[in-house]
């Protein structure tokens, strides 16, 4: 490989001159005494351990460390990431979005939302009490997916570091805060939970003629 | 025996005993870095500016550890193991000669602590003993690694102290010394010893990785087999003072390499010194470097090379510079 391979590249799974990835050429073990006396003069003379030396020696001047110092420099995560859950709310008026419907309970596989409700006195459905055991969900994103008022939805924070696990979610520490909805600044949620980019392309009509 | 010379000397033991355990520490610094940019890593980085208050950490967590002797275990013969290794280690470098001799206010100091003319054979014996804190250690802990361990290191110790003695003895018949002043002296006229005795000097670097336990003969305390062999039983300070005993063993041998093969101070002026401290950082650096770089091997291939390859060409070169010598 001559080129330094891009991330593209590596996205590239087939075998090509393009992609970074190539068939590793690998000798055949000697097995024969003649073929192990060969491979032994041939390492020798090629002084393969000064390679080896050579080598390592040449990446320490060539100095290309690939560390991120984790807590100060952090890897990007993927736009569609599922991290801890968020809940939506809202533009403009701020309330919740979430109405309630209970799917998000139902099909969770793990068995980890919880939630109760009831209908307050504009006959709405409203929801009391919400919470996700942390220590349980799989991060599975059915959750998200299965709303329909697109209220829950995975965000970006996966560091769950914490001295309890009632520490790990509250329900007002899911919920977008207030001031922030109304004013406005919220921007579409994008990730897990919202429809991908380019979902219209992807949507093919269903065939009726069978 | 005058005072002075008593004095001069308790001040010569007490500065090698504290340079040499703080550069074992810093050793352990150099490592991990240069470990850590062969493989395109930082190191540690966290402690201190470019993690270089990692060694005090490294420190002050041995020293504060508890001092866990477990059950089953020889206590007495457990306890005294580390020591043997880093006293054995220091008891070395009495015959080296650190530097060249220099004058302070009129008073000559020669920085070795003991010119006995037998400086050589009183270094590897010295060398040799280490390897009853492996042994012994390895033996007492009650655990079938550490016997492992300790079984492997008698082989290799015992077999590789065979290929350092033979090697030197080629360049200590050309000489007819053992002294190793005499031997640096002699290389300031002529050459250095690596051109008349290249193999030798190939020889006595390949014994010195298996005396040291250093990674292409590590298999003393692999941690990919047998845990950390003789140290898997040891907490705190008792298994610090085993690496410090290691690393010491580096610099020493690093020491004697350069003075027996490359020139040593030469003739004894600035330069000279400077230049040792250059040759000894090479090879301390050339032992980190081969681990980076080598894999390790298994305990019965390192017994063939001894006894099937380094050996007899051990034997060979000094029968050969016999006869040259003679004729």
């Amino acid at each position: 490989m001559s080129k330094l391979p891009s991330l593209e590249n590596f996205k590239d799974r087939n075998v090509s001159e393009d992609s970074a990835y190539y068939m590793v050429d690998i000798e055949d073990y000697a097995v024969t005494p003649m073929e192990k006396f060969k491979q032994a003069v041939k390492r020798t003379f090629k002084l393969e351990l000064f390679v080896g030396l050579w080598v390592v020696l040449r990446e320490m001047f060539k100095f290309e460390i690939h560390t991120v110092q984790y807590p100060a420099e952090k890897l990007p995560i993927g736009p569609r990431y599922r991290a801890v859950h968020e809940m939506q709310r809202l533009w403009e008026s701020g309330t919740e979005r979430c109405i309630g419907c209970g799917l998000c309970e139902k099909i969770c596989i793990s068995d980890c939302i919880r939630m109760d409700t009831k209908i307050d006195e504009n006959s709405r459905k409203e929801v009391t009490e919400y919470t996700i055991n942390l220590g349980r969900c799989i991060f599975c994103g059915y959750c998200a997916e299965v709303c329909p008022e697109l209220a829950i939805v995975h965000g970006g924070r996966y560091e769950n570091v914490s001295e309890q696990r009632a520490h790990f979610l509250e329900f007002e520490d899911m919920l977008t805060p207030l001031d922030m909805a109304i004013s406005g600044k919220v921007a579409e949620y994008p990730g897990f939970g919202a429809i991908t980019p380019n979902e219209d392309a992807s949507v093919t009509k269903t065939p009726l003629a069978y | 025996m005058d005072t002075a010379y008593v004095i001069e000397t308790i001040i010569k033991i007490v500065a090698i005993l504290t340079v040499f355990s703080a550069l074992a520490g810093l050793g352990t610094y150099f490592e991990r870095k240069v470990l850590a940019f062969m493989q395109r890593r930082l190191g540690p980085m966290v402690v201190g500016p470019y993690g270089l208050a990692q060694v005090a950490a490294d420190g002050i967590k041995l020293f504060t550890k508890e001092d866990i002797i477990p059950t089953n275990v020889v206590a007495r013969i457990f306890k005294i193991a580390p020591v043997i290794t880093a006293a054995t280690a220091f008891m070395a470098a009495a015959a080296i000669p650190f530097m060249p001799s220099f004058t302070i206010g009129g008073y000559t100091v020669n920085p070795i602590v003991a010119d006995i003319n037998v400086g050589v054979l009183y270094v590897l014996a010295v060398m040799a003993v280490g390897l009853y804190g492996p042994l012994l250690g390895g033996m007492a802990s009650a655990n079938k690694y550490s016997l492992l361990s300790a079984a492997r290191g008698a082989a290799v110790f015992i077999s590789y102290e065979v290929i350092t003695g033979l090697s030197l003895l080629a360049p200590l018949m050309m000489i007819g010394s053992f002294s190793l002043i005499d031997l640096n002296n002699f290389q300031i006229e002529g050459y250095w010893m690596v051109v008349y005795q290249p193999v030798a000097m190939v020889l006595f670097l390949i014994a010195g990785f298996a005396e040291t336990g250093r990674t292409p003969f590590h298999l003393v305390a692999n941690d990919h087999e047998i845990i950390d062999g003789f140290g898997t039983e040891y907490s705190g300070m008792r298994w610090g003072l085993f690496f410090i005993g290691e690393y010491a063993n580096m610099f020493f041998y690093a020491f004697l390499i350069s003075i027996i093969f490359f020139g040593g101070f030469g003739d004894g002026s600035v330069a000279g010194a400077f230049a040792l401290l250059g040759k000894v950082s090479f090879f301390f650096f050339f032992f980190l470097w081969t681990r980076a770089a080598w894999p390790d091997i298994r305990p019965d291939q390192l017994m063939a090379l001894c006894w099937k390859i380094l050996m007899p060409l051990a034997v060979i070169n000094v029968v050969i510079t016999g006869f040259v010598l003679m004729f």
